[in-house]
This record gives C-alpha cells, sequence and structure tokens, in this order.
C-alpha cells in the first residue's frame, strides 16, 4: 500500500445554528494515497463538501464545528495547526477547486491577477517577471491564451472561468487537490472537456486528488480508489475496481448503479432509490439507510451497522458483517 | 470606457431640459401672473395686460419653455425677481456657490464618517466597534436634520457658547451645520455600508481567496471591500436627495445665505423667478454629481465598463 | 398547477412563520409594542387631550414647565403642548400612512407595468423616471406646495410624487426576475392574461420587498413631512404639526427648552418604532440575510 498523503480518522463536523445542530459528517475514515486520486461519492447533502471543507479548515467559522477526529496531511495534524502554518498550506500543498465557477471568481479582479496572486501568497520576493511567466504558464496548461490574462471573470464563459480556477489552483503545484464537483455546473459537452484536463494535468504534475462527484461515469474515468458517502457516513469504500467489479456492495451503492440510464442495455426502467436522505438534524439511531434500504432487517432499525473489510473493500452494512 | 464617459456626459443635456420642463410645468398651474406681481395690485388692467404681453406670459407653455431655455443658455438670464426686481442671476449665483460648498461639505464628512465605521462594524461584528456604532446609526437614523441641528444650536452655542450660531466667517461657523447636514446620511452609510460589507464577506469568492491560503486581512480588505463598495457608492447618490433637504434646513437654522434658504424665502412673497431659477440650478448640481457617482462606480466595476463598451451609443 | 386554496394555505402559514420570527426580535416587538402605544393615544386624543386645549389660548399661563395641569408644559400661547403634540401626531401620521400607501401603489403599478411589458413603455416610463429623480426630493416638494398652495391634499401629492420613484425600480427590478420563471410562462401557456398574471403570481411575491420598504418609508416620511413643517411648506399654522412645533420652540429655546425637546423626542420615538418594525419585517421575511 502507498504511503499515504491524507488521513482523516474518525472525523465528526457538526453545523450549529440558533434553530438546531446538523450533523454533517458522522465518523469518517478516509485515506488517500500519494499520487492517487480518491473519489468521494454521494448525493447532495450526504457531507462530501463538509469533508472537504473540513480538511482545509474553511468550514464557516459562525457554524461549523469539528466535534473530534484527526486529519493528517503528509503525516502533520492540520488540527493543530497554527494559523500561519495553514495560510501556508492553503494554495501552495493542498489545493481546492468549488463547484460553481460562476461566483469562485472575483468580479473585480482580472483572471490574471487571480492567478498571480496565488502564486505570490507563497513565494515571497519573487520577482514580477517570473510571476508573469507562471500564470501564462498555468493559463497555457488549461489552454487559455495567455493574452487574455487581463480580462475580467465574466467575459469568459461558464467553461473557462472553471479553467481558470484549475489554474489558479495549481498554480503552486500542489501535493493534494480536491476538487469538489468541478464539472457539474458545467455543461455536459464541456464537463468532458474539463475532465480530461484535469486528468492531464493530475497525470503530469503528479497531483494526489480527491475528486467530490456524484456522477459515477467521472469515478470510473480518473479514479484509483472510491469512498460512498451517505448521510454523513462512509458506507463503502475500495479501489475502483472493487466498486465497479466487485459482487458484494452495500444496498445504497446498488441504488447509485441501478439509477444510471445505460445506452446499452436493453430499454428497462429507471430504478430510483425511494425515498430521501434523513433530516441530518434528527438521524436515526441505527442505520441511516434502513427506510430506504431493500434489504433491511430487524437489527437495522436498532443498532448501527460496523464495517465489515475484505481487503481493499469495506462496506457498513448488517448484511456483511454478521457471521451467519 | 470613455465612450461610456461621453456618453452618459451627453445625456445630460436632455435630462437637464426634461428637468426644466417639469418645473416649469409644475409651476405653470401657480396663479397670478408676472406683470401683476411686477407692477403691483393698484396697476391698471390695460398695463398690466402689456406687460404680459411684452413679456411673453400670454404665448404657449412650449413656447414659453423655449424661450426660457433659450435665455437660460445663452444670455445667463433668469428674468426679474418679483420681489426685488433685480437680476435673479445676479442675486442668486452667490448664494448657490454658498450652498454648494456647504452641501459638497456634507457629502464629504457622510461618507467618511460613515463608510469606515460601517466597515470596521462589520469586520469586527458583535464587538463594541459594532454594537455601539450601530446602534447609534440606528436611533440617528430616526433625527432629522433640522432637530439635530436645534439641538447643537441649543447645546454648543446656547448652553457651552462653543460655537456661533449665525453668520459665515470663520471655520466655527461651518461646524454645526455641516455636521448637522451630514449625520443622518452618515448614519443611514454605516448601515449600508455593514451590510453590503457582511453580505461580500460570505461570498464564494471570498472562500476561494481563504483557499488559496490568503490571510483573514488580505481577504477582508482585497476582496470583501472593492465589492462591496459598489453598491455603497450607488447608495451615496441616492442619499443626496436627503442631504439637500438638510443643507436648505441647515441655511434656515444657522442664517447660512445659501439658496437653499433664499428658495423657502421667495415663497411666501411668491416670487415666481427666484424660485424657478433656484431649483433648476440646484438640480442641475445634482444630476451632474449623480454622473460623477455614476462615472466612479463604472470605473470601480469592470462590468460595466464592458457593458458600455459593447452598446452602441 | 396552484389551486387557489392551496395558494392560500400557503399564505396562512408563511404568515404564522414569518410572525414567529418577527416575534424572535426583541426590538421589532419593543418597535410594535411603542407603535400602538402611540396610535393608541393618538386614537383617543379626544378623550385624553380635547382639541380644544391644543388650540385655546391663555396668555396667562404661557411658557410654563411641565405641571400637574400640564404635564409636558404650556407654549407661548399659553396652549398645552401635550395636546398639541398628540393632535400634531394625528396629522403627522396619517399624512404618512397616507402618502406612503398612494406613493406605493402608484410606483409598483408603473414598476410592475415597466417590468412586465418591456419595451418601449419600460424605456419610457423609465427615462421619465430618470427625470424625475434628477430634481432632489425637497426642491421639487417645495415646487408643488408653492404652485398649489399649503393644504393637506396637497401635501400629500406632493409626497406622493416625492417618494414613488423608490418603488418603481424596486418592483420592476422584483417583476424582472419572476417574469422570467417558469411557472410564470406556464400560466401564460395556460391562457391567464397579463393583468391577471402580474396580480396573482408576480405581486405576491414582490410583496415582501415592497412591505419591508413601505414600512421604513413611513418613518422616512414622518421625518420629511416634518422636515417640510419646519420650513413652513407643510400644513400652515395653526395646526399642531411638530415640525411647525418645533419651528415655534427656536425662538423659545432660551426660556423654554422644553417645548424643543418634547416634540423632538415625539418625532424620534415614533420614526424609530417605526424603524424598528420595519427592520424587524425585513430580517422575519428573509431569514438569509443575518448571518
Amino acid at each position: 500500500m502507498s504511503e499515504a498523503i491524507l488521513e482523516i480518522k474518525d472525523l465528526w463536523v457538526i453545523y450549529k445554528t440558533d434553530l438546531e445542530t446538523v450533523a454533517a459528517v458522522n465518523g469518517i475514515d478516509l485515506r488517500i494515497g500519494k499520487g492517487k486520486t480518491m473519489g468521494l461519492v454521494g448525493e447532495t447533502g450526504a457531507g462530501k463538501t463538509t469533508t472537504a471543507l473540513s480538511i482545509l479548515r474553511l468550514l464557516p467559522s459562525n457554524t461549523g464545528r469539528i466535534l473530534k477526529g484527526s486529519i493528517r496531511f503528509q503525516g502533520e495534524d492540520i488540527m493543530g495547526m497554527n494559523e500561519a502554518r495553514i495560510h501556508a498550506i492553503r494554495g501552495d500543498k493542498i489545493a481546492m477547486v468549488f463547484q460553481d465557477p460562476m461566483t469562485s471568481l472575483n468580479p473585480v479582479m482580472t483572471v490574471g491577477e487571480q492567478i498571480a496572486e496565488a502564486i505570490l501568497l507563497h513565494n515571497e520576493g519573487i520577482k514580477t517577471a517570473e510571476v508573469d511567466r507562471r500564470v501564462d504558464d498555468m493559463l497555457g496548461m488549461v489552454g487559455i491564451q495567455a493574452s487574455r490574462k487581463g480580462e475580467y471573470p465574466h467575459q469568459f464563459s461558464g467553461g473557462m472561468k472553471q479553467r481558470v480556477v484549475i489554474a489558479m489552483a495549481l498554480a503552486c503545484e500542489p501535493e493534494l487537490l480536491i476538487a469538489d464537483e468541478p464539472t457539474t455546473a458545467l455543461d455536459v459537452t464541456i464537463q468532458a472537456q474539463v475532465l480530461t484536463m484535469i486528468k492531464d494535468l493530475r497525470d503530469r504534475l503528479g497531483t494526489s486528488m480527491l475528486m467530490i462527484t456524484h456522477n459515477l461515469g467521472i469515478v470510473a474515468k480518473i479514479c484509483d480508489d472510491v469512498a460512498v458517502m451517505y448521510a454523513g457516513e462512509i458506507v463503502e469504500s475500495g479501489t475502483v475496481e472493487d466498486l465497479f467489479l466487485g459482487k458484494r456492495h452495500h444496498p445504497y451503492t446498488d441504488g447509485l448503479f441501478g439509477s444510471i440510464p445505460s445506452l446499452t442495455s436493453r430499454a428497462t426502467r429507471l430504478t430510483p432509490i425511494p425515498g430521501l436522505m434523513p433530516d441530518p438534524s434528527n438521524l436515526p439511531k441505527g442505520c441511516a439507510f434502513e427506510e430506504r434500504c431493500a434489504h433491511r432487517m430487524e437489527i437495522c432499525l436498532k443498532q448501527h451497522p460496523q464495517k465489515a473489510t475484505e481487503g481493499t473493500h469495506s462496506i457498513l452494512c448488517h448484511l456483511y458483517g454478521e457471521k451467519p | 470606457m470613455y465612450r461610456y464617459v461621453v456618453k452618459r456626459v451627453l445625456f445630460l443635456i436632455p435630462t437637464i431640459l426634461g428637468v426644466v420642463f417639469i418645473i416649469l410645468l409644475t409651476m405653470n398651474f401657480t396663479p397670478g401672473d408676472p406683470a401683476r406681481a411686477l407692477l403691483g395690485e393698484s396697476a391698471p388692467q390695460a398695463d398690466v395686460d402689456a406687460m404680459n404681453h411684452e413679456l411673453g406670459y400670454d404665448l404657449p407653455f412650449t413656447e414659453k419653455y423655449v424661450n426660457y431655455v433659450k435665455n437660460m443658455v445663452v444670455h445667463q438670464d433668469f428674468g426679474v425677481s418679483y420681489f426685488t426686481k433685480q437680476s435673479v442671476f445676479d442675486e442668486v449665483w452667490p448664494r448657490y456657490i454658498v450652498t454648494i460648498k456647504l452641501a459638497f461639505l456634507g457629502v464629504f464628512l457622510a461618507a467618511a464618517l460613515g463608510i469606515p465605521l460601517g466597515i470596521y462594524a462589520a469586520v469586527r461584528q458583535y464587538s463594541l466597534w459594532d454594537t455601539i456604532p450601530s446602534l447609534m446609526a440606528f436611533l440617528l437614523a430616526a433625527v432629522p436634520a433640522f432637530v439635530l441641528g436645534m439641538v447643537f444650536l441649543f447645546y454648543f452655542s446656547l448652553k457651552l457658547n462653543w460655537l456661533p450660531s449665525y453668520g459665515m466667517d470663520t471655520w466655527k461657523n461651518y461646524v454645526m451645520p455641516a455636521l448637522a447636514i451630514s449625520i443622518p446620511p452618515a448614519a443611514m452609510n454605516l448601515r449600508f455600508t455593514k451590510s453590503s460589507m457582511l453580505e461580500s464577506i460570505r461570498q464564494d469568492y471570498v472562500r476561494t481567496a481563504r483557499a488559496k491560503g490568503a490571510s483573514e486581512r488580505v481577504v477582508i480588505w482585497k476582496h470583501a471591500l472593492k465589492n462591496a463598495l459598489l453598491p455603497v457608492i450607488t447608495n451615496i447618490g441616492l442619499s443626496l436627495g436627503s442631504l439637500i433637504a438638510g443643507a436648505v434646513v441647515a441655511e434656515k437654522l444657522f442664517s447660512i445665505p445659501g439658496i437653499g434658504s433664499l428658495i423657502v424665502d421667495r415663497i411666501s412673497y411668491k416670487d415666481e423667478p427666484v424660485i424657478i431659477a433656484g431649483t433648476i440650478l440646484i438640480a442641475i448640481c445634482f444630476t451632474i454629481v449623480m454622473l460623477i457617482v455614476d462615472l466612479i462606480y463604472a470605473w470601480i466595476d469592470p462590468r460595466i465598463r464592458a457593458k458600455y463598451a459593447r452598446t452602441k451609443g | 398547477m396552484e389551486t387557489v386554496a392551496a395558494v392560500q394555505f400557503k399564505k396562512q402559514s408563511q404568515t404564522k412563520e414569518v410572525w414567529r420570527r418577527f416575534r424572535k426580535s426583541k426590538g421589532a416587538v419593543a418597535g410594535l409594542l411603542m407603535l400602538s402605544v402611540i396610535v393608541f393615544l393618538l386614537v383617543f386624543a379626544d378623550f385624553i387631550a380635547p382639541y380644544a386645549q391644543a388650540t385655546q389660548q391663555d396668555l396667562a399661563i404661557k411658557l410654563q414647565g411641565p405641571s400637574f395641569g400640564h404635564i409636558l408644559g404650556t407654549d407661548a400661547f399659553g396652549r398645552d403642548l401635550f395636546a398639541r403634540i398628540v393632535h400634531g401626531g394625528r396629522t403627522s401620521l396619517s399624512i404618512a400612512v397616507l402618502a406612503t400607501i398612494s406613493s406605493c401603489i402608484l410606483g409598483s403599478a408603473l414598476g410592475a407595468i415597466a417590468g412586465y411589458f418591456g419595451g418601449k413603455v419600460d424605456s419610457l416610463i423609465m427615462r421619465t423616471l430618470d427625470i424625475f429623480m434628477s430634481i432632489p426630493d425637497i426642491l421639487f416638494t417645495m415646487a408643488v406646495v408653492f404652485a398649489l398652495g399649503a393644504g393637506f391634499i396637497n401635501l400629500l401629492l406632493a409626497l406622493t410624487l416625492a417618494y414613488f420613484t423608490n418603488y418603481v425600480r424596486l418592483v420592476r427590478s422584483q417583476v424582472l426576475n419572476l417574469a422570467e420563471l417558469d411557472y410564470v410562462e406556464a400560466a401564460r401557456a395556460g391562457g391567464s392574461g397579463s393583468t391577471r398574471i402580474i396580480i396573482t403570481h408576480i405581486l405576491p411575491n414582490a410583496m415582501g420587498v415592497i412591505i419591508v420598504n413601505t414600512t421604513l418609508n413611513v418613518a422616512k416620511i414622518i421625518l420629511y413631512e416634518s422636515t417640510l413643517s419646519f420650513l413652513g411648506l407643510g400644513m400652515p399654522p395653526p395646526a399642531p404639526e411638530w415640525g411647525l412645533l418645533l419651528a415655534d420652540a427656536r425662538e423659545y429655546m432660551r426660556v423654554a427648552p422644553y417645548l424643543m425637546f418634547f416634540p423632538a423626542m415625539a418625532i424620534v420615538l415614533c420614526a424609530t418604532s417605526v424603524n424598528l418594525i420595519g427592520d424587524g419585517l425585513r430580517d422575519a421575511l428573509d431569514p438569509h440575510l443575518k448571518s
């Protein structure tokens, strides 16, 4: 097993407002190998973005709280870092690309300035000419003419904006790139382009990646390992072969696969998963998926499932845990 | 950008013409006629009619309007005051300058007081820097300028005798009127700046900046502030109206020889030419200042610049 | 497609929800209480302090400070200040409310028309609006008052014309946002006429913003109207207008400062209570605005 670049152990995160407390992440373990790409899959509200934000300590300060758990980056404890250290890491060692390119860029700064800022923040004393050169390089890498660096975000299309965001993120050649649904907000045709570009860049720079998505197609294309998240927990994890080719799965994962329309198989109904994710401010005592599970048993209602592991493949379900 | 400026400046002309039109139209409904006002109650009707005809009073409104504009633009002639029988322009112009000075002082103070405090209140939300100024701003929003002025007069002039209560000679004369005029808009600027800053800090691009590793200071001052100031600038433009109202009141209270008090005084004397001229001049100044505010906004916000660069004039 | 019953049910529970959020804000509730007290005093003014007291002159007791018989004192003509303030409040508040309503209706209608029909109609309305907005409120008011004379109706007209511009822009942008939405398209496809669409679909959604602005405008008009009276452009004497009371008080600042302070406090309390309610409504209608 390769050395881990990021290790999350037993992470619990809540959002606390005057009205309620939302349990966003409920005890997850995550391990990203160096140079590997981990896909984090799940529906909206599963806790994926919260996990990502927690890694960089970017949770909204007035409501987000990490209750317990540890996050270690290259062995260093992220939670214990002081302000200066985490600022140094953000953008330089760990970079993040957010979902909506339309709002991620500052409307009153040119794209060149915004990319340059990433470089200047982490390279004290760097010469202006060098910064310019790097900005041009980054733009070239993402397929944007360097001459456009004096333009403003509103002058770019959605796909181009996202490329700028990626250029900004990779400007300092980070060790870990966290991409939170980077293509979801884009047109389908552009999605493929941007995804290919991310893949190429990753291969070229050797960056480790945490790819958050709800699209299994993307997982198949770009990820080495996968973790499936539901209601703040990782219900299944393993390599991408485990997930796509394995025989046994968490019922939720089965449901996800069953919800994908297929061009090849004969016309069958889509089988969406009935029901909705449980209310995160009021999670059930037993298994969070129980209500919607086709295989539910009495024990699922009462007791929280244990993780059952077989090699690289883990499933959090009573079906696999108990010895018959 | 250049095209935008030219376009807006050119647009001033129809705007000002429109303003003059509206004012003249409104005044058209005033009872009474100029000749009667100039010649007096006891003058014979024949003389009155003759003079009215000479003054062009019996012309249709559109002709009157055109004549007025012609006189105004070409000759700087705004007619003759019904009250003093002097040239309106000579009377009005020096007082106009006084009011302009006072109003600009007010705008400047309102921004200088309100905006920085508003920024700080947002950045240090829930601290004393927030609660005290915000509370004061809230209360002051309910105090009209003339009440503020009267209270100032009472304490600083009457009781403490620190500041003079009338005249225009020294800098001391300016203190109370400038404060009375600028404090209510400053309070509004504070509240608005604060909410705009808070809104700006919550935007996604601020999160992106943090993710890049920018310190909180850079995030606030470089990223959030510039975007937050945009609506604030627009707001200042909108608050000019009440600022002028404050100036008129301050002139009355502190016996300042400005154009606002002139207009108010002449209302009871039914001195139409002076009122019309004064109103038009202030409206023109107002329009120009609004234009400047818009231009500043366009200068800062590249989206507007681009929008107007692309559209044909 | 929503049935009328469904829309009404949604409105009822929405109202309850808004009221619940409103109640949470201490300031807003305080404002509501204050305003209720003020309104109570005004409505029952005739019993608490008959109008006669407000206008009856009695030079023998002129310029006396607060006392048992005259809780806020008397003015230069021996008239009871408390009575004058209360009756002045009636005029001030009723003008403010009426002017707000009429400017709201005029402005919203224009804004809705401009937004919904777009094109030439929109351009015409907005251009005219730009010209109106180029004239500072107070000048325009002075012009109207000068031309038409002082008095309740004229003042109302002047105030309406001064404040309707607030609403046009506001409602127009709401309409522009909402007219794009799919359910309006659906309504149009279903055959609803333009007016019907505006009234049943667009206005209810714009209502939140309109209500907040209207409330805050009431406060602004109270202040503005007292400024006008102070300058002599509002209701003519001997109406016990708050602005007029303050203008009168100016002369007697040295000997009877209470003549200035009590009406001033009345204005501030009134405006503050309305502002508190307006802010409370704003927070209650859009909790997103609170961090």
